[in-house]
């Protein structure tokens, strides 16, 4: 009954059909921290993000958030949550402020305050000026902020944010960034989703990545990349003798090598052996008859991770997670939704 | 236990949650659409002052014939009557597209009670209506519609009318929950309001009609409303050849009140239910 973390997800599972978009979710997450939800689209990120918003009951499992089941007690709990989902849910023909008074109010918070709140949410977020301008005069970036604001105005304690940014240029992404990193120092227990890799990283104090409905990994940024073996070395030969490549380095290194899409690179995982191997590496290859374009030593990112664990690449698609594309990530998604603000 | 309680001790503060509350702001919320974009309430406004307009032109003088003395005072009823239910079916069209967008889910997943959506939209499309019969009725008048009945009647007639719109909001709320998307709720409007609101009395009178289509005719509830506001706005038109013998039909008019009622119970049950359980 008791968990001392603030959101508890146990056993989870969905499906939609014969979509399994769940498949077991086990979660924690301490009061006050971040949790980045990482994975590809069809993943069962949205899909986990919903039950924790109410909006979605599972069909097995339970999760609570701040010790309040998310079914049994869906009422209370939507008191202290805040959603901000993928489509940012502001109304174009309201003004800034209108669209967060709105919110506030069916928070339930009176009138006075929550205009005040309102007031505050834009001034913190510089968007001041923009207030009383309709949100259908706002570019992606200021409604991607106004949407975010409108989950802050009822003091939610946990918020929930479904791929943030996804969809904007690189500066409303920075500054998407910064308001969130702002909103974890005020002690926000925040659980985001993302299929970005870096901004997993940027932003959360311990990563889950999610495939196929199941977390497959979890722990810091850190903790993830050293799963890869500390170092890694990168070879880049060209196309026409990739295959060969691969058949050349085979059992060079134990534990499988992890292989670029883009068919050029061969990632190899080599931990402290790094001189030996790789020494070795170019000796097979030349004797393969192989031209190495390029060959590097470095940290393992987090793009590496996720190859080492899935076996494929995070980024195969792009756009958002519709539930009920569950694991058909491969063959791309049988529905998908059309619009992205 | 202990982390419940101090959670609920520090969740938002302040009136307590308040279904009649909550459905003023969404109605609010829906209404600033008119006033944020003025052309939206012209054309809704317009098109059916289009049909008053057509109707009196191109059948007057041949119903003219039919219904006796002016044929605008047997249509105005059936063209409101006819335009409320039309209205009505944006109320499903409006669902989709908030749900589409993600309205419906941050709605969702706030502490707002859970009919608020839907009693704010079927609300805020009654107020539509409202504004929207005035101006026909205006128009109308300009045109020789000359109501002869009173003022009691008048009112009553309105709120038939408003609440029989209302009825039908909420079945086509119902449709834009179980259908989604926005262009499917539109086609399937079409679909159901045109035979009912066609095979009624509100253009023609039911005896005028092929003699199986009658009994079907005479208890679709849109005659039956027709009717009741045809009698209680035009005591005064009397055609007897056509069944209609002048005075206040107050069968029609408890006919049409029980149908308001049972449509009422059925659907507002039926949407909100959907609604709680959308995924």
């Amino acid at each position: 009954m008791t968990n001392d973390a603030f959101i508890h997800i146990e056993g989870l599972t969905k499906s939609f059909g014969d979509v399994h978009a769940l498949r077991g979710v086990d979660l924690q997450v301490e009061e006050g921290t971040v949790l980045g939800l990482l994975g590809p689209n069809g993943a069962g990120k949205t899909t986990t993000v919903r039950v924790l918003a109410t909006l979605l009951p599972p069909d097995d499992g339970r999760a609570t958030v701040a010790g309040f089941d998310v079914v049994k007690d869906a009422k209370r709990l939507r008191r202290i949550i805040g959603l901000a989902g993928q489509s940012a849910a502001v109304d174009p023909n309201l003004t800034g402020l209108e669209n967060l008074v709105m919110v506030g109010r069916l928070y339930h918070l009176p009138k006075a305050e929550a205009r005040k709140r309102a007031e505050d949410v834009l001034e913190r977020f510089d968007m001041t000026y923009a207030a009383n301008r309709t949100a259908k005069t706002y570019s992606g970036g200021m409604r991607r902020r106004l949407d975010l604001g409108a989950s802050l105005v009822g003091h939610a304690k946990v918020l929930f944010l479904d791929e943030p940014t996804t969809g904007l240029d690189p500066r409303s992404r920075a500054g998407m960034w910064e308001l969130i990193h702002q909103l974890v120092s005020d002690g926000t227990t925040l659980l985001l989703t993302t299929q970005y890799l870096d901004e997993a990283d940027e932003l959360s104090d311990k990563i889950a990545v999610i495939d196929g409905g199941k977390v497959i990994a979890e722990g810091t940024a850190d903790t993830l990349k050293d799963r890869v073996g500390g170092t890694v070395l990168d070879i880049k030969v060209d196309q026409a003798h990739y295959d060969e490549a691969v058949t050349a380095l085979a059992g060079l290194v134990a534990g499988a090598e992890t292989l670029n899409p883009s068919h050029s690179e061969i990632t190899l995982p080599v931990g402290s052996e790094g001189p030996t191997v790789m020494a070795e590496a170019v000796r097979r290859l030349d004797g393969a008859g192989v031209t190495i374009t390029d060959l590097a030593y470095r940290k393992p990112t987090l793009d590496d991770v996720f190859l080492t664990l899935t076996g494929h690449a995070a980024e195969e698609e792009q756009g958002e997670d519709a539930e009920p594309e569950g694991k058909g990530r491969k063959r791309g998604g049988r529905r998908r939704r059309k619009e992205k603000v | 236990m202990s982390t419940t309680t101090t959670a609920k001790t520090s969740a938002t503060t302040g009136r307590r949650g308040n279904a009649l509350g909550d459905a003023l702001v969404i109605t609010w919320r829906n209404l600033m659409q008119f006033v944020r974009v003025p052309p939206l309430l012209v054309f809704s406004v317009i098109q059916p002052i289009m049909f008053v307009l057509l109707f009196v032109v191109v059948f007057g003088g041949v119903m003219k014939a039919m219904v006796g003395g002016s044929y605008v005072n047997f249509l105005m009823p059936g063209i409101l009557v006819q335009t409320t239910v039309f209205g009505s079916t944006q109320t499903g069209v409006g669902l989709a597209e908030d749900l589409s967008k993600g309205f419906i889910d941050r709605f969702r997943s706030l502490p707002m009670a859970r009919s608020a959506v839907l009693a704010g939209r079927t609300t805020s499309d009654m107020v539509r209506n409202l504004v929207v019969i005035f101006l026909m009725v205006v128009v109308g008048m300009l045109v020789g519609f000359r109501p002869d009945g009173t003022v009691p009647g008048y009112v009553l007639a309105l709120i038939i009318g408003l609440a029989f719109g209302h009825a039908f909001s909420w079945i086509s709320a119902t449709i834009g929950l179980s259908v989604k998307d926005v262009e499917s709720v539109q086609a399937a409007s079409f679909t159901w309001v045109f035979p009912l609101t066609f095979l009624s009395s509100a253009f023609v009178p039911v005896e005028s009609l092929p003699t199986w289509l009658q009994p079907i005719v005479e208890h679709n509830p849109v005659t039956v409303t027709v009717d009741a506001i045809r009698s209680l706005v035009v005591p005064g038109l009397t055609v007897p050849d056509m069944g209609i013998s002048g005075g206040v039909d107050w069968s029609a008019v408890w006919g049409s009140i029980l149908w308001i009622a049972a449509l009422l119970a059925i659907f507002i049950p039926f949407a909100i239910r959907l609604y709680r359980r959308l995924t």
